[in-house]
């Protein structure tokens, strides 16, 4: 029997490259309003309890990232896509 | 001077019996924000308890004003560490807004002007737990401090203490809330130090 779907542990090396490169250099779509901006552009409230960005184009929140003492929470779901510029 | 110092004791003993594990005491009110602070104009404002029947109960703020007031004094304790003992507010109780309610809903689901959300089991809002507030140290509340009103559920940490609140959502099934989408503890005691999940 084949499977169609690859296990999440093949995900390891393509996510490596891409959160060892500067993630604010990426550019980040609104899920909310569509706006298409820099990650450094959006607008940063925190660290405490958390870290939230949001669109400087309607105030939804774009990205949430939580540190606790041994995790880190990342929250992506009001951003359509990031964009990560990677060298050829 | 025995008696200063003996004294000055027995009041530090107090407060740490009251200090929850991993908390230090402030004496200023610390203001942490997760977006705008939301501007609500009282003639526009309203709170709204929405049951699992899909019924609405509405409160304009002249009608929250006509209710029984009530003055709670409470400590807070913030999931980034600081604690506040013996502060002083004035609102109305969830019991009284629930009185005419009907509801088997086992959940909540808090939502706030701005889109701040928070989640906690119905009872955690009952039998005198939990207020609506106006007034806080004998002053109307500020917009930083969650006015025109906040939820006021002091026996959780104060994410759970949702600011320029405006409704409650009646739930059948737990919906967890903006910061506990992210890594905040689903419940939040203070006193078995429930943070992070997992904790
Ligand atoms: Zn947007």
């Amino acid at each position: 029997m084949t499977t169609e779907h690859l296990d999440g542990n093949a995900l390891a090396g393509p996510l490596a490259e891409i959160f060892s490169v500067d993630v604010t250099a990426a550019t980040g779509r609104c899920a909310s309003c569509g706006l298409s901006g820099p990650v450094a552009s959006l607008r940063v409230y925190g660290p405490a309890p958390g870290f939230v960005a949001r669109c400087p184009g309607c105030d939804e929140v774009v990205l949430r990232l939580v540190r606790g003492p041994d995790a880190a929470w990342l929250d992506l779901r009001g951003a359509v896509s990031l964009r990560v510029a990677l060298p050829e | 001077m025995g008696i200063v110092s003996r004294g000055f004791r027995g009041r530090r003993r107090e407060q740490d019996d009251r200090l929850p594990p991993g908390q230090y005491l402030v004496d200023d009110f610390p203001v942490l924000s997760a977006g705008p602070t939301p501007r609500v104009p009282l003639d526009r404002w309203e709170f709204a308890i929405d049951t699992e029947a899909e019924v609405t109960h509405r409160w304009s703020w002249p009608e929250l004003m006509a209710l029984a007031q009530t003055t709670p004094t409470v400590d807070l304790h913030c999931v980034t560490k600081w604690s506040k003992l013996d502060t002083s507010w004035q609102g109305v109780s969830l019991d009284t807004l629930f009185e005419d309610v009907e509801t088997a809903a086992e959940y909540a689901l808090v939502y706030s002007y701005g889109g701040y959300t928070t989640n906690l089991p119905l009872e955690d809002l009952l039998d005198g737990k939990a207020w609506i507030v106006h007034r806080y140290d004998g002053e109307e509340l500020e917009p930083r401090h969650g006015g025109p009103a906040r939820l006021l559920v002091p026996h959780l940490y104060l994410w759970k203490s949702a600011k320029w609140v405006r409704g409650i959502r009646l739930l059948d099934e737990d919906w967890p809330g903006f910061w506990e989408t992210a890594g905040y503890h689903n419940y939040g005691d203070p006193w078995r130090e429930q943070r992070y999940q997992g904790d």
